[in-house]
């Protein structure tokens, strides 16, 4: 397994081993389940409360369809480790985090500096995405 | 026209300052090539052929004259002197050093422009009609919804890595004069029985290799839901969109494969989600933008007439104006395809002359065509002589708007590492082979397309006439398509037959033109007489 090299949770470290949603699907009793990118996100939903752990893969960085998988996760309330894990690189890391990712297990860790910088780069947004809490531009103009 | 505020450009230049660091990493080699590429093409930055080229955006074609003068001094201070205009209304420059990027980028920023999202598989730059404030058939003005989609996609963070380059166009008019229905989502606006605007949307149209003619998914979509539809709109394509083929990847491919009734009824669903999400600007935000697009004061009083006794004048107008919405207005064209010349070039002196021009002339404003032309939306009629005798002394007068001379032309093999053959020489040869003023309203109007490669940057597939430069066996070959067309009656140009040489193709573009001319009925346009007579007479004068 690969370290968490950036976590944004008070609460304890989650190490359950994380299995594969075909399998959650058919065992009720795992806390911790794996997404890999060609997985629906949205089987998970009817069992979010079981959950302390989603692992979402990015075998490739530009394949993109872990971020989608993130914010349904928490849009339909997930309030669990979110990690994201694999070929992870500074430059996309501010964007996994508005998805609602808040642990990072990159495959090679990352320049720690340059990390730090990339995750907080970004004083404004201009959407909602309504899982990271963020306010969007269009807030702040008016006053919402 | 838009003005950024505090946000707009603390975006931007933060933009800037990342690219830097990316460049930094870059050459101190924190970053191989491999993990740079996607990063540098987020923010249009190419490595072609011979150099790296960089797509600057000009959002849905709208310029302002400080920011055309600046594009002309990128072009002189970066570049080699001159700039290319694109089919997706922005400019790209061919000879860009990768570490003069940074500063060419914080140039821009200074007059709120930037190369955000020009390339990659992410949301790019939303294009619009270039009439758009001026002409008289307009529901509204489509630019406040297009600045809208603008904020939207902008760093989206869900879509920067979808499986494919992602197009949007927006059009309010009935008169398509930006290929909507071409784009991965085109939207069309309009008013219901009440008056209140909304939303057609379109999605699955495209050129490229499998070229697919948009499909109506919803006959209107409430303003207040416009971002919330085209959110659920790409998270069903980010979901479902193929990624085993970069050739098979655009959502086009996607609608077609599952069927627009499976993909409609996916994107229904995350509607009906996305809308318990508070994700939907207020249209406060709407309205804020339009008070910015609001008419700029035109004079009352005007007359329509216009002194025409300069015959060269008269063609010029008759041939590159248009009606505008205020009596005593016109909206002129400049045709940035001279006869011999490379399409949508234009020097650095040519760029900033017509930034003054705009200035003197048309309140500030230009506009960029998807035929890759440039527009003075707003010129008073009485002025239209003056401006025609500054465009003549540039080179940039030729009276060739919608005709043969005016090709639309991908940069080819001159230029692009994708090309399978030079378009620039094509285009040069038609453009001077039916030169002539006489030849060229006697032909009318006929939309002539050119690619180098089947990625179909130079829209064939939408020609009236249409060639497509492939390799054969090593040489370069061209064939020929007829009966395209990217308006509100879009469709999709069908290849004659074998291909030709480069002169071959140009002949037998002249015959195809002559059974045109032969068979022509009344004031019909080539693609009418195509469309009556069908291929069977085409294929037998270029063939038989």
């Amino acid at each position: 397994m690969v370290d968490v090299q950036f976590r944004f949770r008070d609460d304890e470290a989650v190490n359950d081993p994380a299995i594969t949603v075909s399998g959650f699907t058919e065992q009720s009793n795992a806390t911790a389940v794996r997404i890999e990118p060609g997985d629906d996100a949205r089987e998970l939903l009817p069992a979010l409360d079981r959950l302390a752990l989603v692992e979402v893969a990015f075998p490739s960085w530009t394949d993109g369809r872990g971020y989608s998988s993130a914010r349904i996760l928490r849009e339909a309330g997930y309030t669990g480790e979110l990690r994201a894990t694999g070929d992870l690189v500074i430059d996309m890391l501010h964007h996994l985090r508005r998805c609602g990712f808040d642990a990072f297990a990159p495959e090679k860790p990352l320049n720690p500096k340059d990390a730090e910088v990339a995750f907080t780069r970004w004083e404004n947004v201009y959407q909602a995405t309504a899982v990271d809490g963020r306010q969007p531009i269009w807030a702040k103009r008016h006053g919402a | 026209m838009y003005k950024y505020d505090e946000y707009d450009q603390q975006m931007v230049d933060t933009r800037v300052e990342e690219f830097r660091d990316q460049v930094r990493r870059r050459l101190a080699g924190d970053l191989t090539e491999d993990q740079f590429k996607p990063l540098r093409l987020q923010n249009g930055l190419y490595l072609q052929l011979h150099a790296y080229m960089l797509r600057v955006a000009v959002p849905y074609g709208t310029l302002n004259s400080e920011q055309m003068t600046v594009l002309g001094d990128i072009a002189d201070k970066y570049d080699r002197g001159y700039g290319h205009f694109t089919t997706r209304t922005n400019i790209q420059y061919n000879w860009i050093k990768l570490e003069d990027t940074p500063d060419a980028l914080a140039d821009l920023a200074k007059v709120e422009m930037h190369a955000i999202q020009t390339s990659g598989n992410c949301i790019r730059n939303i294009s619009s009609d270039q009439y758009a404030g001026a002409s008289a058939d307009e529901v509204v003005d489509p630019r406040p919804y297009a600045e809208l989609l603008r904020q939207w996609s902008s760093f989206h963070p869900e879509f920067l890595v979808l499986p494919r380059k992602f197009k949007i166009a927006v059009i309010a008019s009935e008169t398509d004069r930006a290929a909507m229905r071409l784009h991965d989502i085109g939207i069309q606006l309009v008013k219901d029985a009440q008056g209140q605007v909304g939303a057609v949307f379109y999605v699955g149209g495209g050129m490229g290799r499998t070229p697919f003619i948009a499909k109506k998914i919803r006959e209107f979509v409430p303003i207040d839901q416009m971002i919330t539809y085209a959110e659920a709109c790409v998270r069903v394509y980010n979901r479902y969109g193929r990624r085993d083929n970069k050739y098979k990847a655009r959502i086009k491919i996607l609608v077609h494969e599952l069927g627009l009734e499976a993909y409609s009824k996916e994107v229904d669903e995350e509607f009906a989600h996305l809308l318990t999400q508070p994700i939907e600007p207020p249209l406060a935000e709407l309205e804020r933008i339009q008070a910015m697009f609001a008419d700029p004061a035109f004079e009352t009083g005007l007359s329509d007439e216009i002194e025409l006794s300069d015959p060269d004048f008269r063609l010029w107008v008759e041939r590159n104006s248009f009606a505008h919405k205020a009596p005593g207005y016109a909206i002129a064209n400049v045709s940035l395809k001279p006869i011999g010349g490379i399409p949508g070039d234009a020097t650095s002196d040519q760029i900033r002359l017509m930034a003054r021009l705009a200035k003197d002339y048309s309140f500030d404003e230009l506009r960029v065509t998807h035929a890759q032309n440039i527009v003075f939306p707003h010129v008073k009629k009485s002025d239209l002589f003056a401006l025609w005798q500054e465009l003549v002394k540039a080179d940039l007068a030729t009276p060739n708007l919608d005709t043969v001379g005016d090709i639309i032309a991908c940069p080819g093999l001159d230029y692009c590492a994708l090309a399978n053959a030079r378009s620039i020489p094509v285009a040069q040869k038609i453009s001077e082979r039916f030169g002539s003023a006489r030849r060229q309203a006697e032909i009318g109007e006929l939309k002539l397309k050119i690619s180098g490669c089947i990625n179909a940057c130079g829209h064939h597939h939408a020609g009236h006439i249409g060639i497509l430069g492939v390799d054969k066996k090593g040489k370069e070959n061209y064939q020929l398509l007829l009966g395209g067309s990217e308006g509100a009656d879009t469709s999709l140009a069908k290849i004659t037959g074998p291909g030709f040489d480069e002169d071959g193709v140009v002949d037998a573009t002249e015959k195809a033109i002559e059974v045109y001319l032969a068979n022509k009925q009344g004031d019909e346009r080539f693609l009418d007489t195509y469309r009556r007579i069908g291929m069977a007479p085409f294929k037998e004068a270029i063939y038989g």
